[in-house]
């Protein structure tokens, strides 16, 4: 869970090229990240790649935090 | 200028005459091209002709299932993540609509705009990631003008320049740009056919005074498909003697 968390903040802060700290699990990609919607296809892409997972469009239309994709991803891993 | 060195294509319709001439330019200007079409033993003749950097993937771009897989089969024959997409197969099944058959209208909407979607959808992974690529639609002036007996094709092909429009905008920041070239009258087998009459009456709408060919569509492709064209996207080259001016 903990290895998660971290692999999920340094795949968003390199994608999103945002500070480390303000990728906590409470924060949104689209309103505090500042992510637009391509961005949060190329994240999931991302994650999908990471973890090895495959990730589907519905779940990722619900996956709107940090905390949203690291407990999908933990569920899955 | 126009150097493709160094870039793989994936060209739909190679057997084809303009197909073939877009594949010979492309392959000319340096890149690693995968030619399709649905006649393999026509794509081997043309692989051979170009020898090496050249590649044939079959398709039937009817099926669904086998046109979404064409561009990860074309990348494993590149060895290379695709660069350039050119989907310049195209078909005609032409009669009025009030004798056009739902057949005639799904069977060309299928192979000419639908499988554009399907293509265009399996590069975006790739060229996503790399921040890079070209996608090409081959259209028609008839998707811009309209011509009485090709409701089915004029429809396909403006559908093409509107999904192209539509998806530069979705990926412009990636440097993914999404073009159309619409050739006009372009010399074919099949204009080949027509009778000194026809011909007159044709060559009397186009100001150029002649039909175009292959290799002037061809040049439009490789200008859209070169890095000088990084900065235009969401248009549609008219490529046609000034037939219609757009
Ligand atoms: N010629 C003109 O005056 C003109 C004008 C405006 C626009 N265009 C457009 O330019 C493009 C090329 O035209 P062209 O004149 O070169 O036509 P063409 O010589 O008839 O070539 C058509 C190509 O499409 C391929 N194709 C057709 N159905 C297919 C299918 N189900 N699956 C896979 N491939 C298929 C053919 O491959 P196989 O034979 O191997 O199946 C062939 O290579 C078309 O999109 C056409 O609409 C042409």
């Amino acid at each position: 869970m903990a290895d998660v968390i971290e692999r999920v903040k340094k795949i968003v802060v390199e994608r999103l090229e945002v500070e480390a700290d303000k990728v906590v699990e409470a924060a949104t990609f689209q309103e505090d990240l500042g992510a637009d919607s391509l961005d949060l296809v190329e994240l999931v892409m991302a994650f999908e790649e990471e973890f090895a997972i495959e990730i589907p469009d519905e779940v990722q239309e619900q996956i709107n935090s940090v905390g949203d994709a690291v407990k999908f991803i933990t569920e899955r891993v | 200028m126009f150097d493709l060195s160094g870039k793989t294509a994936l060209v739909t319709g190679a057997t084809g005459g303009i197909g073939g001439e877009i594949a010979k330019t492309l392959h000319a200007r340096g890149a690693s091209v995968a030619l399709s079409g649905t006649r393999k033993e026509k794509l081997d003749v043309l692989v051979e002709e170009l020898g090496e950097r050249a590649f044939a993937v079959p398709c039937n771009l009817s099926d669904a299932e086998e046109t979404s897989a064409l561009v990860g089969k074309a990348e494993e024959a590149l060895g290379a993540g695709l660069d350039i997409l050119v989907a310049n197969a195209g078909i005609t099944r032409d009669g009025l609509l009030m004798r056009m058959k739902e057949e005639d209208f799904e069977t060309v909407l299928n192979v000419n705009l639908q499988s554009y979607f399907r293509l265009a959808k399996s590069c975006m992974r790739g060229m996503m990631k790399r921040k890079s690529g070209r996608i090409i639609g081959i259209t028609s002036i008839v998707g811009v003008t309209g011509n009485p007996g090709q409701t089915n094709y004029a429809a396909s092909k403006a559908g093409m320049i509107g999904f192209s429009k539509s998806l530069a905008q979705e990926v412009a920041s990636r440097n993914i740009t999404v073009n159309c070239v619409a050739p006009g009258f372009i010399a074919s087998p099949m204009t080949d056919e027509l009778n000194e009459a026809q011909k007159t009456h044709i060559l009397s709408s186009i100001p150029a005074g002649k039909l175009g060919e292959g290799a002037d569509i061809a040049a439009a492709v490789a200008y859209l498909a070169s890095n000088e064209a990084g900065y235009m996207t969401g248009q549609t080259l008219h490529v046609n003697g000034g037939m219609a001016m757009l």
